[in-house]
């Protein structure tokens, strides 16, 4: 059955050629019919490998050779393992839904344009899919720049708008910059190791020395590309710009998938990150640094998609730092969860947009619970997932994050639960700000409020299921679990795992007392928030520090100023300067040098015959002077 | 008929058919004839080509295949080799034409004659310096497909033709009398006083000659590339050139800039240029950022694409100083790929001319509206032209910058800093050329698309893709030069 | 009298010409003085085929050693003639056009 594993990606591929060639003769249903079957028959076909693999078959299927030069064979080949299956039932589970549910969000759309949104939805698959199953690290670059084409498809889907077409040019240009660093590693790891298969680096890495320079730099260098596509601290201003995109695709690519491809990379390559620690502490760093950053931001932030994005920000942040602290399982287990309630989130903020009909300001909602009861009752089970709720979802996952933080340094532990007790506080404003107290929008909105149809509710209650119960396949053994997860994944981090020796385990009671904490205090700040944001929703304009935070601590001005606009000015000096009057100007330089030469010299034929007599006695003095003298 | 026969005679064929075929549309009047006859012409290059493709057979792949003494007084005599980097050139140029032709085949030209004629003229003279095993024979061909060029671009194009073409024709001549000079100073020191390859590559020049003749030589190839600084005639050439010989221009003739480079420059003089390696390698660096900053500042879209093409050449330049295997079959498959894509770009940016009557970024905009399909096919340009996986030009980018790390970390980071830049200028353009709300209206009707045009966009999307998915017969095509490259340079190191 | 002798006499006579070619305007002048060199030319062929002449001698009695530079004084004679009737039959015709015989006044050429 694993050699059918080419199927799941070609289905969609497939998908996407029958949508885009076909967009102008196809009609809606069957484009819908399309879109969505390819993603459902590579769901089922997930499921398969997923049982395969769990009954401990795993395997790297190799298909042709894509490159060959010298001694640098890269085969196109996929791996089926246990890290692969668990991201593709993410990805073609959760990108199902989020299809289905996109058939009813995009009706609006106009047939060609329907098929073009599914077509790229598709294509994204495709790519997604490729990312994570590829064999070595160029078929993961392969699918890593192919989700970053999608995603600037989509963000600029509605390309009429220039404001959006820019979004997808920043997320596009901004992921470049990530893609420069994970080139350059790529580079690197050829060189150290002469291949790019995970299985030959990985058995040669494990002979190098910790912390060697080698592996320090081309950690240092994948991470880069991770901070790019997963927006971490300093690239991570594109995420809340694509919001730009149909709210589907921010719940599909922005939030469940593409965002966490950095993650699945790092836990890909655990071994070699384990081998350098130093790269581990600027890991979690940046992803603690993110985690806190991002959520300070989505406290002022007003619109719907806007808090929803640095939430999501917020949350790789603490993908990361379970990472950097050697909580790969946790990191893994977390997007999982976060790939159920983020996507919940979206879509149902999708669908308050689309019942709003596209206002996207929570000042202007208010009371929606009674009209939307499915949306209101999905998007609090989400809310409590991700404010670290037990027993749903969010707990254990960022509970495991934050358990392996407290063991590699008390201060990450710290700021890690500030940053949970900033997400609890920001995402109850948002809920309370969006379904409680009074409708603020206007009359025609009001008389047009109306709960989503089946095909947008239907995706918001499995996922707000699975957002709920999620949680236990990881229940650690402090709770008496088994975390069925950590034993799935035990194979892919085997590697790491014995290099570690210093996680001392953590007493019970310490344990009890840290998720005590971080759950009570979650609780508080849900309870004050609520309380405070049902009934008096802050409308005004902030103020003072509040501005600061609502516009995003000016990191985008800032950016602006110390890099577009130099780099701008620069490229129009050598452009005027440069270019036009300095090598052009050489170069006719030359020219007229030429030119101006032959005019003086005509000059000397003056008619003047006693001159031209001189001219001869002279030269022929300084021929007589070289002959004798010379 | 003996198989082998046929084979030998290949490049000659080459060479031959579309010479003769240009001379006999130099006589016909009929505009409508003229076309269909030249059109006929490059397609049947094409068959040659690719029926030489299956012609393989190693025991001809030796340096000197004399088809018959030119100037045997002199030691010159007129070898044609016929070896994978020169099939895969040919096909290259041979692809060139007909898109060329069909892009613009609704087109009518003052004088198509001469204008055809010409052309094929260029062809001929483009595959003999690609299959020329002989210094005398190289020059001449490089000179053959120089003066059509000069004519088609002097006497068909823009306002400023007669100067650009002027400073394009100086420019590159000057460099080409260099080569001369040098050719002419090398085969005074051959062993046996002749001009072939092989001799050349047996001379051993004292160093400080070899020093300053490897100069001349790559003068007059950086000229022809062009790397940074001597690219000015460019934009200007491309600007002004009507767009069909810009294509050629552009995709075929730079690469023999190339080509030399790895046919005759490294292996005549491979102790200079591990010498002036560094040197020429950061120079190629710095002007692949150059240009790529001045390309993002471009209003006019024939200029944008003429910069971009001077940063993928600069790689190019830099990947083969680098002379690491990986980075020469990137090089290899570069070469073919890059003039597909800068084809299909000139074919968009022509069409877009014709259609909205201006090439200015500023001026356009909201085209998809317009012309979705249009849309789509310059997208997958644009995007084959970022070097995106899975379309052509990432295979080859990818080796050339892994190639190039070998070299040097630095370099390489200061390198792949264009891949950033590439994305903003190109992004940008598409952005603004294609997004957003129509600004202007067509000057034409659409249907102006028509089939000719969309059948050239369709080949060009189509080797895009199918060589950015499997890259395997291009690698295997040029192995056996990258073989011989190696194992020139190799014994050096 | 030694060669020497001869050989001053000479240079003093062409330095005298070229003087004179250099500096008069006078086209008539300039003419002497351009036969003045030639002349000092012819002075010096002479000058030398006799030296070598007698050189020669001492050995063989019947030497032609030397008759060449007499050849050349009288070439020059006759190449010195045919150029005078020109030059002259220039400088009738010019005076005739310009009534004047200034070389400088013929400067047209530049123009």
């Amino acid at each position: 059955m694993s050699k059918l594993v080419y199927l799941v990606p070609l289905l969609p591929l497939i998908g996407f050629l029958i949508n885009g060639l076909g967009r102008k003769s196809l009609t809606k249903s069957l484009t819908a019919i399309i879109g969505c079957g390819v993603i459902l028959i590579s769901f089922i076909i997930s499921l398969v490998l997923f049982f395969e693999v769990k009954a401990g078959h795993s395997e790297v299927v190799t298909y042709f050779d894509f490159i060959t030069a010298g001694n640098l064979k890269i085969p196109f080949a996929f791996q089926v393992d246990q890290l692969s299956v668990v991201f593709l039932l993410i990805i073609t589970g959760v990108g199902f839904l989020i299809h289905v549910y996109s058939t009813a969000y995009m009706h609006e759309e106009s047939g060609a344009h329907y098929a073009r949104y599914f077509s790229f939805l598709n294509l994204f698959v495709f790519s997604m899919l490729l990312l994570v199953l590829g064999a070595n690290y160029l078929i993961m670059f392969i699918g890593w720049e192919g989700v970053g084409l999608c995603s600037y498809l989509l963000i600029g889907y509605w390309f009429k708008n220039p404001e959006y077409t820019a979004a997808g040019n920043k997320a596009f240009i901004m992921n470049r910059v990530g893609d420069f660093g994970f080139l350059l590693g790529l580079f690197w790891l050829i060189q150290q190791f002469g291949t790019l298969n995970y299985s030959d680096i990985f058995s040669k890495a494990g002979d190098m020395k910790i912390n060697d320079a080698a592996l320090v730099g081309i950690t240092l260098l994948l991470f880069v590309g991770a901070v790019g596509k997963s927006a971490q601290i300093p690239l991570y201003t594109w995420l809340p710009d694509a919001m730009a995109g149909p709210t589907p695709v921010s719940a599909l690519i922005h939030a469940a998938t593409m965002v966490t491809a950095g993650v699945y990379m790092i836990a890909r390559s655990n071994l070699l990150y384990t081998l350098a620690p130093t790269t581990m502490g600027v890991v979690a760093i940046i992803g603690l640094a993110t985690a806190i950053f991002a959520a300070t931001i989505a406290l002022k932030q007003n619109d719907i998609k806007k808090v929803l994005a640095y939430s999501t920000v917020s949350q790789l942040g603490y993908m990361f730092l379970g990472l950097g602290v050697g909580a790969f399982t946790g990191a893994v287990f977390h997007v999982m969860t976060h790939a159920f309630f983020k996507a919940l989130l979206f879509l149902g903020a999708g669908s308050v947009i689309h019942a709003m009909h596209h206002e996207q300001d929570i000042r202007k909602m208010g009371g929606l619970a009674k009209r939307l009861p499915v949306t209101h009752w999905t998007f609090l089970v989400a809310c409590i997932a991700i404010a670290g709720i037990p027993p749903l979802s969010g707990f254990f996952s960022k509970d495991e994050i934050l358990a392996a933080a407290f063991s590699a340094n008390t201060v990450y532990w710290v700021v890690g639960v500030i940053g949970a007790i900033l997400t609890a506080f920001y995402m109850f404003r948002l809920y309370a700000t969006t379904f409680l107290g009074k409708f603020r929008g206007s009359h025609e909105q009001e008389h047009h409020l109306h709960e989503s149809p089946k095909a947008m509710t239907w995706p918001l209650i499995i996922l707000a299921i699975l957002a709920a119960i999620s949680g236990f396949v990881g229940v650690p053994a402090v709770l008496g679990g088994h975390h069925e997860l950590e034993n799935f994944l035990s194979p892919i981090f085997a590697g790491s795992v014995k290099l570690v020796h210093d996680h001392h385990e953590i007493a019970h009671s310490t344990e009890y007392m840290l998720m005590g904490v971080a759950a009570g205090t979650a609780i508080l700040a849900i309870l004050y928030a609520v309380s405070k944001f049902s009934k008096k929703p802050d409308l005004e304009e902030a103020q003072g520090f509040g501005r600061v935070l609502q516009n995003k601590w000016y990191v985008d001005e800032l950016y602006d100023a110390i890099f577009v606009k130099p780099l701008k000015g620069f490229s129009g000096f050598l452009n005027a300067v440069v270019e036009k009057s300095g090598i052009d100007g050489i170069v006719n330089g030359v020219g007229r040098l030429v030119n101006y030469g032959g005019r003086q010299l005509r000059l000397l034929q003056n008619g003047q015959v006693g001159a031209y007599i001189l001219m001869m006695v002279v030269a022929t003095l300084v021929l007589f002077i070289i002959q004798l003298f010379v | 008929m003996n198989p082998n026969d046929v084979f030998i005679t290949f490049p000659e064929l080459l060479v031959w058919f579309p010479l003769l075929s240009g001379l006999i549309i130099f006589l016909l009047n009929k505009e409508d004839q003229v076309k269909k006859l030249a059109l006929t012409s490059s397609f049947i290059t094409v068959a040659i080509v690719v029926a030489s493709l299956f012609f393989t057979d190693k025991k001809y792949y030796n340096f000197n295949n004399v088809s018959y003494f030119w100037l045997p007084s002199l030691g010159s005599s007129f070898a044609l080799m016929y070896d994978g980097m020169g099939r895969m050139l040919c096909l290259l140029t041979s692809l060139a034409f007909p898109l060329a032709f069909l892009s613009s085949y609704n087109k009518s030209y003052t004088k198509p004659n001469s204008f055809y004629g010409l052309m094929l003229l260029m062809q001929s003279g483009l595959i003999g310096v690609f299959c020329a095993m002989d210094a005398l024979v190289f020059y001449f061909f490089w000179e053959l497909a120089l003066i059509p060029a000069y004519f088609l671009s002097s006497r068909w194009g823009g306002e400023r033709r007669i100067q650009t073409t002027f400073k394009f024709f100086v420019y590159t001549f000057a460099g080409s009398l260099l080569m001369l000079i040098g050719i002419i100073y090398v085969y005074l020191h051959t062993p046996d006083f002749t001009f072939s390859l092989r001799s050349f590559m047996n001379t051993k020049l004292p160093t400080e000659k070899e020093e300053i003749i490897f100069w001349l030589f790559f003068i007059a190839f950086a000229i022809k590339m062009p790397v940074f600084p001597f690219h000015t005639w460019q934009p200007d050439a491309y600007e002004q050139a009507t767009p069909s010989v810009t294509m050629i221009l552009s995709g075929v003739m730079v690469k023999m800039g190339v080509f030399a480079l790895i046919r005759w420059l490294i292996p005549v003089f491979p102790y200079a240029s591990q010498l002036f390696a560094n040197f020429i390698i950061i120079l190629a660096v710095i002007g692949m950022v150059y240009a790529s900053l001045i390309a993002w500042m471009q209003d006019d879209l024939k200029r944008l694409v003429a910069y971009s093409s001077i940063a993928h050449i600069g790689l190019m330049c830099a990947a083969v100083f680098a002379r690491d295997e990986s980075g020469m079959k990137g090089v290899m498959i570069q070469m073919f790929n890059h003039g597909i894509n800068v084809i299909g770009l000139w074919i968009v940016v022509d069409l877009i001319e014709r259609i909205w009557g201006t090439r200015k970024i500023s001026e356009l905009g909201g085209l998809s509206n317009a012309s979705p399909v249009l849309t789509i096919f310059m997208v997958v340009i644009a995007l084959a032209n970022l070097a995106l996986p899975l379309t052509n030009a990432f295979v080859g980018e990818f080796l050339m910058f892994n190639g190039l790390f070998s070299h040097g970390i630095w370099t390489t980071a200061i390198a792949l800093f264009c891949i950033i830049l590439v994305a903003i200028y190109t992004l940008n353009m598409v952005r603004r050329v294609f997004y957003g709300e129509t600004k202007r209206e067509n000057v034409l009707s659409l249907k102006t698309i028509d089939v000719n045009v969309k059948t050239a966009l369709v080949i060009v999307v189509l080797i895009i893709l199918i060589l950015g998915i499997y890259p395997k017969p291009m690698f295997e095509l040029t192995q056996d030069s990258v073989d011989v490259f190696m194992s020139k340079v190799k014994g050096l190191f | 009298m030694t060669i020497n002798h001869y050989i001053f006499l000479s240079v003093a006579l062409f330095c005298i010409g070229i003087i004179g070619v250099l500096t008069r305007r006078n086209m008539i002048i300039i003419f002497m003085c351009i036969e003045l060199m030639l002349n000092a030319t012819n002075l010096l062929l002479v000058a030398f085929s006799k030296m070598h002449y007698l050189a020669a001698s001492v050995a063989d009695a019947a030497t032609t050693a030397g008759t060449d530079g007499q050849l050349f004084v009288f070439f020059i004679m006759v190449v010195a003639a045919a150029e005078v009737s020109v030059g002259l039959a220039i400088i009738v015709m010019m005076f005739r056009n310009t009534h004047s015989i200034d070389v400088n006044f013929l400067n047209r050429l530049k123009h």
